[in-house]
Parts: structure tokens; C-alpha cells; sequence
């Protein structure tokens, strides 16, 4: 098998499968918020009412398309497709579990693109695209609030790229590369990134719940003052993408922060323990699990808080980015810089 | 004028600038809020009773010799959402009079219970449903098949009447 269609299967996989996880989360997040708000959630459709987010594309794709008569048509059509395409473009580069040694020595990785060593700036730079499809989705929608609720999201983003990058910067001197596997590698057995950057973690985590325009920094889409954001313009399935977007990002920022963190699917002595060899079928399965059970925490975490937590107001989203998380990721810079570069 | 000294941001104290304590105590709250009780009603297989006070679709009482509206006309005059249309017949019985066509347009109907304090005769009384469903507009217009309500099914409907009208 050629390494395209190789990694050509390995992206549907991926694909399909992100897509799928966003789905299942449209029915955690409605279960889990109901469940905060002493209701039950859907439960008709299907058993547990598993069958809602297949309910809910169905209906979306028999809505009527409506594109407002002064709208800028093809960007208006290209808005949700960017959100879309860059929240799955992403995962090319996540590494979920190590490789697969095969008969005649090679090995099998199991990441869309393997060993890319700028993997994480890749992403960095692939998420800030996203903030196209927000603001071309407010602009060209001719409609105030969309423009509000677009203007919004490319500030606030821009904001929290940067304490974002800044928190990563620290990671990045201790694993001393930007490839995923080697970042991972260098958490290996419990070493992982949290428990040496804690503030740093606290850092991506707030800047990713910004990332992703998830409550409690949902400015971009405030209902009671912007109607409904940059999607207020838009219907049907093209509304959908945008929603799917959202999740997928969620997902996508989960992984990441599990790779940079959480040791990605490191666990200490479990593997050993289980003797479950480097390179076989078993122990990448093993780790899949591991990865994929500490991103649904991560999930978890997401959804609980946005249903815990009051919108930011403004200017305090601002000043929270600008003067408290900045400031904080650059002492978190200069302190691991001086630990690295005394203790090693 | 604005008052910027002793708000309620300057009397805070370190750890609830902080922010961080304090959204661990919410999300405790709300984790804790996941494995209360529901409030959820199932509803159409668990439905609600509602008591003899309350005011579902008001419906004519039918007795064992036919209804008891005499088609005096009053709750057609008084409805303030015309809604009533009663068109009046004579009969053998000793009421001398009935309704030949009673009608309630469910669409127009506000469930104000007008209706009901007005008539004479005890007639019109306000039911206890409340789901009421119709595909057309010609269906919202119940006549008297679907509003004659035997009297034993409203017997604490008229209890309440008795007592507090
Ligand atoms: S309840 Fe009120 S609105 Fe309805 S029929 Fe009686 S008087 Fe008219
Ligand atoms: S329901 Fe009562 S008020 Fe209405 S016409 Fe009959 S007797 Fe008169």
C-alpha cells in the first residue's frame, strides 16, 4: 500500500470519526445541561434518546436555505465551510496512539501526518484560520448583529491566540519539540506537562475555552444582545455546520491540550504491567483508549463548565486576556527558562 | 453619579478576586445538581391532575335526559372573544327549550371562564383539559358532540363552583 492511500484511509477514519464524536457530544451537551438543570433531556428518540443528533441533522437538512437578498452570496456559502473544514483540518496532526510495528521493521503510525516537526505550530496556525469563517460568516451576512457578533470573535480570539501561544511556548522548552510524538515521548511515565505547568495548563485551558467560543467567552453568539452572533443569517445546514464546528473544535482542543498536558496516552507502569509490547496491536489499542478517555474529561469539562458559569462581560473578557492571562503566560516563560536553564 | 469607592469589587477578598475557589465551588454545586432527583414529567404518559379549580376547555354538562343548556344565549353574549355561536330550538322536556347547534371556536376561546359564571342553569362548565389539539382551523370548532361531557365527570368542577362562585 502506497503512503497516500494509507494516509488518504487513516484521514476518512479520522474525519468520521470526529464527526461522529461531535455528533455524540450535541447529545452529551443537551443530556448533561439537563441533568444541571434538574430535567431529564431528550430521551425519546432511539434508546436514551441516542438517536437525537441523527433526529436533529435530519431535521436540519429539511429546513429551507435562506440567504438574506444583500448578503455576499459566495462568501456567505464559504463562511461555514472554513469553520468546518479547519476544525477537522487539525486533527491531521494529533496523535492519538504510537505505531504499529509491521513484519518487515516499518512502523505503522497511527497519526493522519506523522512526525511533522512543526506539528504543533501547525495547528496554532490552522486555528487561527478559524477565525476567517467566524468574521467572513458576520461580514457578509449584511446584517448588524452577525458584524457585531463576527467583530467580536476575531478580537477576542486574537486576544487569547497569544496567551494561548505563550502558555505553549513553556511546554515547547521542556519537550524541546514541536513534533506531537516527541512531545508526548517526553511525558512519558507520569511525567507529564500539568504537573510541572500547572499555571500554563490553567493558561491553554482558559484560552482554549476562548478558542473555541465555548460559555463562559461565547460573546461572539450573546443571544440576548446579538440575537445569535455571526449565525444569526444563516439556516438549515449551513447553520449545522457551524454548530458541528463548534464541537469539533471542542474535540480538537481536548486532544490538543491532552498531548501538551495530559501526557496524551501515556499512563505510568499500566502498559508494563499488563505486558502489553511497544508496537503491537494490543498496546495501540490500549492507548487509543487512554487518549481518548482522558479527552472525554476534557469533554466533560467543557460542557460542565458552560453550564456552570455566567457569560464574561466585554471588557472584562479583555482585560482578562490582555492583562491577566498575558502577563501570567510571560512569567510562566521566564520562570520554566530559568528552571531549564539552571537545573539542566 | 457613578460610585467608585467600596463596591463590591474592592470588598472582595483575595481568593474571591482570585475567581478560581469560587468556580470550584460552582461547579461543585452543579456536579452535585447531576444525580438529584429529576422534576421532569413524562408527559404524555405521566400526566398532570389538575384540581376542581382549574380552567381547561369549558365543555356543556350532559344529564341523563340531555343537556341542561336552555340556549338562553348569555354566554355567547358575554364572551368576550365571541367565540360561542348557540342557536336555540324548543323541546317537549320541561325546559321547553335547547340548544339545536352549540358551538365554541377552540381557536378563539381565551379560557377566561365567562362562560361559565354567566349561565343560569349550570350549564357551560370550565373541564380539566388541556391538551387541545386540531390540524385545521374547521376542527377547532367543536360542536356539541365533542363538548357534551357527561355530568359525572365534572362533578368537582361543580363542587367548586358551589362553593367559592
Ligand atoms: S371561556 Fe371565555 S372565551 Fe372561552 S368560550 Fe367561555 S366566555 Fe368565551
Ligand atoms: S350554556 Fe348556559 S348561558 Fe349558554 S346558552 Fe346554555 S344555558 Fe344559556
Amino acid at each position: 500500500m502506497s503512503s497516500l492511500t494509507l494516509t488518504l484511509i487513516k484521514g476518512a477514519i479520522a474525519l468520521n470519526f470526529a464527526l461522529v464524536v461531535a455528533a455524540a457530544l450535541v447529545y452529551l451537551e443537551r443530556r448533561i445541561s439537563a441533568w444541571i438543570q434538574y430535567r431529564i433531556g431528550p430521551n425519546r428518540v432511539g434508546p436514551f434518546g441516542l438517536l437525537q443528533p441523527l433526529a436533529d441533522v435530519l431535521k436540519l437538512y429539511t429546513k429551507e436555505d435562506i440567504v438574506p437578498y444583500n448578503a455576499n452570496k459566495a462568501f456567505h456559502r464559504l463562511a461555514p465551510i472554513i469553520s468546518i473544514a479547519v476544525a477537522l483540518a487539525v486533527l491531521c496532526v494529533i496523535t492519538p496512539a504510537s505505531y504499529i510495528l509491521l513484519e518487515d521493521g516499518t512502523k505503522l503510525f497511527i497519526a493522519v501526518a506523522p512526525n511533522v516537526n512543526v506539528g504543533f505550530l501547525l495547528i496554532l496556525a490552522l486555528t487561527s484560520i478559524g477565525v476567517y469563517g467566524i468574521t467572513l460568516a458576520g461580514w457578509s451576512s449584511n446584517n448588524k448583529y452577525s458584524l457585531l457578533g463576527g467583530l467580536r470573535s476575531s478580537a477576542q480570539m486574537i486576544s487569547y491566540e497569544l496567551a494561548m501561544g505563550l502558555a505553549a511556548v513553556a511546554v515547547l522548552m521542556l519537550s524541546e519539540s514541536l513534533d506531537m510524538y516527541q512531545i508526548i515521548a517526553s511525558q512519558a511515565n507520569g511525567r507529564w506537562n500539568i504537573f510541572f505547568q500547572p499555571i500554563g495548563f490553567l493558561i491553554f485551558l482558559v484560552a482554549s475555552f476562548a478558542e473555541t467560543n465555548r460559555a463562559p467567552f461565547d460573546l461572539p453568539e450573546a443571544e440576548p444582545e446579538l440575537v445569535g452572533g455571526y449565525h444569526t443569517e444563516y439556516s438549515g445546514m449551513k447553520f449545522g455546520l457551524f454548530y458541528l464546528a463548534e464541537y469539533a473544535n471542542m474535540f480538537t482542543a481536548s486532544a490538543v491540550m491532552t498531548t501538551l498536558y495530559l501526557g496524551g496516552y501515556d499512563v505510568p507502569f499500566l502498559p508494563s504491567l499488563l505486558g502489553l509490547q511497544e508496537g503491537t496491536l494490543a498496546r495501540v489499542l490500549f492507548e487509543l483508549a487512554i487518549f481518548f478517555g482522558k479527552v472525554s474529561v476534557l469533554l466533560f469539562l467543557f460542557i460542565w463548565v458552560r453550564w456552570t458559569l455566567p457569560r464574561f462581560r466585554y471588557d472584562q473578557l479583555m482585560n482578562l486576556g490582555w492583562r491577566v492571562l498575558l502577563p501570567l503566560g510571560l512569567a510562566n516563560i521566564i520562570i520554566t527558562g530559568a528552571i531549564v536553564f539552571f537545573v539542566r | 453619579m457613578n460610585v467608585t469607592t467600596n463596591t463590591r469589587a474592592q470588598r472582595m477578598s483575595f481568593w474571591e478576586k482570585l475567581y478560581l475557589p469560587e468556580i470550584a465551588k460552582g461547579l461543585a454545586l452543579t456536579f452535585k445538581t447531576m444525580f438529584k432527583p429529576k422534576l421532569t414529567r413524562q408527559y404524555p404518559e405521566e400526566r398532570w391532575e389538575p384540581l376542581g379549580s382549574y380552567r381547561g376547555r369549558p365543555v356543556l354538562v350532559l344529564e341523563e335526559e340531555g343537556e341542561r343548556c336552555v340556549a338562553c344565549g348569555l354566554c355567547s353574549r358575554v364572551c368576550p372573544a365571541l367565540a360561542i355561536e348557540v342557536q336555540a330550538g324548543e323541546t317537549e322536556r320541561e325546559k321547553e327549550r335547547y340548544p339545536v347547534k352549540f358551538e365554541i371556536n377552540m381557536l378563539r376561546c381565551i379560557y377566561c371562564g365567562l362562560c361559565e359564571e354567566v349561565c343560569p342553569e349550570e350549564a357551560i362548565v370550565m373541564s380539566k383539559d388541556y391538551d387541545i389539539v386540531f390540524h385545521s382551523q374547521e376542527e377547532a370548532i367543536f360542536g356539541k358532540d365533542k363538548l357534551l361531557v357527561p355530568i359525572a365527570r365534572l362533578q368537582e368542577r361543580l363542587e367548586f363552583l358551589r362553593q367559592y362562585k
